[in-house]
């Protein structure tokens, strides 16, 4: 049914239609109204046969759910940011065991200097850790992610994040179409387990594996992640064919057939981006946009495919490698090896910094007219004057820069060194 | 699409408001789209909150840097926040307060917008007398139906409802209607002055 919804509901209600036995969860902003949601329903019954377990960590989170889906539970969590961090050991416990967990990730920022708000250096840390990693470009998809990512993670044995927009999707208000109680449980189904700890039947999973076959271990890991990219499309396909509209799926083109230029992106900005893209159409540009919706496993030939007719790509990224540069734009120059392509990597949206029409205007204007430098990493609306004013400061006298230039935007009065 | 930004004070349920707005506009059949300025707002400290209503799917998610309509709900900010920037010039003001323009200090706002786009109603006096209680949130919602018609004083007083239902709820719908009249009466004057 149709509903003018906050995202973070939308989120708890459909994921507490996928029927979870364990949720097990730590409250941290922007993800905790998910959390909050879901023990809601545990507690009036709406969530039936569902166990919701109040732990004292993050790392307590992932652990009990490792625990519940190794006994054969449909389990999950939400977190973000620091909390993710938190659990960094036992995502790659839940990784490695091949155990479905499913995993919201209200993406936000990573300290320090300490950051409540949005971009996507949480789950951009993780990358490698061996969980699927899809992107929601609206709480309708954000929603719809849910039983798709339940059906895969159990259909391969590995572990899901689905990540969606801090506050910019988790605390919106709009129109979500919820999936009925019977529509999910047709789509999803039952949780069969492949591997489950029963006391009657004792078996180890999690044993010490030495160098004689530590390598083939993770070599079958890779080999099941890259299964993801066969089922995540069909997976896509079966949802739109049983609820009627497009969500998920590897990657989606929005205006991309003749584009001689492609914005890439993950997530909630690729809505903005699209506005932008529709003006400059309009004035005769010839430009589209590429959406990531599964970043790992990596859709390579989706992507060289997508943008092999492209003369230019501007990658539009809320995560950097600190020391490397872009982690999409170096996956997409990847995709491209060999292809006259040129790549523009543009950081954008850290810390909740706006990505506004105006700046992406203003970006590709600069692209359009050869202003732009390919191959160097650019920061979209980066206040150039502030910096040179920090390090012109650094040299007379040392300190920490976040409250040095607190100071000099005349956020905060006091002193900090 | 028609874009509304809400300023006030943590606390006065400025978030709610936005929200509250999308879910009228939405039962009106239109779409829209409501979310806070992000933060770790305390009770008290200045809070903005943006609400777009369009007839077509909303996908842009910036802030709203230039509005059609502000609604203020906490007069004290007039000074202390640049309330009006970016402003349409068609655009329409709500001010929570039983004082005019003039009386609010500004009067020069008057040439530069619409006289009949301009207008206050005391929404905490109206909170009060409904309510019992200083929230100013919801009858601002009934004025603003009155000013813009972007939403129905219906949807407003069935969006109310079912946030908060029972007595709260009829408070706040009560709140909403007589400001809807005060709005509507002021409105009306300014036709005929």
């Amino acid at each position: 049914m149709l509903e003018q919804i906050e995202g973070s509901a939308a989120v708890a209600r459909t994921v507490a239609r996928c029927r979870p036995e364990v949720v097990a969860a730590y409250p941290i902003s922007p993800q905790t109204h998910i959390v909050e949601g879901l023990s809601d329903m545990v507690r009036t019954g709406e969530l039936d046969g569902c166990e919701y377990l109040m732990v004292e960590s993050e790392f307590a989170a992932m652990s009990a759910c490792i625990g519940a889906s190794a006994t054969g539970a449909r389990a999950y969590t939400a977190t973000a940011s620091q909390g993710l961090l938190y659990m960094a050991e036992a995502l790659y416990n839940a990784s490695g065991l091949g155990l479905p967990i499913v995993m919201t990730l209200a993406n936000r920022a990573i300290g320090a200097p300490i950051n409540i708000w949005n971009d996507h250096s949480d789950s951009m840390s993780q990358r490698d850790s061996g969980w699927i990693q899809l992107y929601a470009e609206s709480n309708q998809e954000a929603a719809d992610l849910h039983p798709q990512a339940f059906r895969l993670a159990e259909e391969l044995s590995l572990p899901v994040m689905v990540c969606m927009d801090g506050f910019i999707l988790t605390h919106a208000y709009e129109e979500v179409d919820l999936p009925s109680q019977e529509q999910v449980d047709d789509f999803v189904g039952p949780f069969d387990a492949s591997q489950a700890l029963d006391p009657a039947d004792p078996v180890t999973i999690g044993a010490l594996v030495g160098p004689e076959a530590f390598t083939e271990v993770k070599y079958l890991m890779h080999a099941k992640q890259m299964q993801a990219l066969d089922a995540i499309p069909v997976i896509a396909a079966e949802f739109a064919e049983a609820f009627g509209r497009e969500s998920g799926g590897l990657i989606r083109g929005y205006r991309t057939d003749d584009a001689e230029t492609v914005v890439v992106a993950l997530g909630s900005v690729l809505g903005t981006i699209a506005e932008v893209v529709d003006e400059l159409r309009e004035e005769g540009a010839r430009i589209g946009a590429l959406g990531v919706r599964c970043f790992r496993p990596y859709p390579l030939e989706e992507v060289r495919t997508a943008l092999s007719d492209a003369e230019r790509v501007i990658v539009i990224e809320k995560a950097f490698a600190v020391g490397a540069g872009g982690i999409v734009g170096q996956n997409t120059r990847l995709a491209l090896s060999g292809l006259p392509v040129r790549v523009h990597d543009v950081v954008a949206g850290l810390g909740g910094r706006p990505v506004t029409k105006k700046s992406l205007r203003s970006l590709f204007d600069d692209v359009f007219a050869d202003r732009l430098e390919a191959d160097r990493l650019h920061f979209l609306d980066l206040k150039r004057d502030v910096v040179e004013r920090e390090l012109e400061r650094m040299r007379r006298s040392p300190g920490p820069h976040a409250e040095s230039i607190l100071r000099d935007l005349g956020m905060v009065a006091a002193r900090s060194h | 699409v028609l874009q509304v930004r809400i300023h006030g004070r943590g606390g006065q349920g400025v978030v709610t408001a936005a929200e509250l707005l999308s879910v009228a506009a939405f039962a009106d059949g239109r779409h829209a789209q409501a979310f806070p300025s992000f933060g770790s707002e305390r009770t008290g400290a200045p809070v903005v909150s943006f609400c777009r209503i369009d007839d077509e799917p909303i996908r842009a998610r910036e802030p709203i840097a230039e509005p059609d309509a502000l609604i203020v709900q906490d007069p004290t900010l007039l000074h202390q926040v640049d309330l009006f920037a970016g402003l349409d010039p068609s655009g329409s003001i709500l001010i929570n307060s039983s004082r005019s323009f003039e009386e609010l200090g500004i009067g020069e706002l008057i040439g530069r917008y619409a006289r009949n786009r301009l207008l206050t109603v005391p929404a905490t006096d109206l909170a009060r007398e409904h309510l019992g209680r200083p929230l100013p949130n919801a009858a601002l919602l009934g004025g603003f139906a009155a000013l813009s018609d972007a939403v129905s004083i219906e949807s407003v007083a069935r969006a109310i409802r079912e946030r908060f239902g029972g007595r709260v709820g009829a408070g706040n719908v009560a709140a909403a209607q007589h400001a809807f009249r005060y709005v509507q009466r002021e409105i009306e004057a300014l036709a005929h002055a």
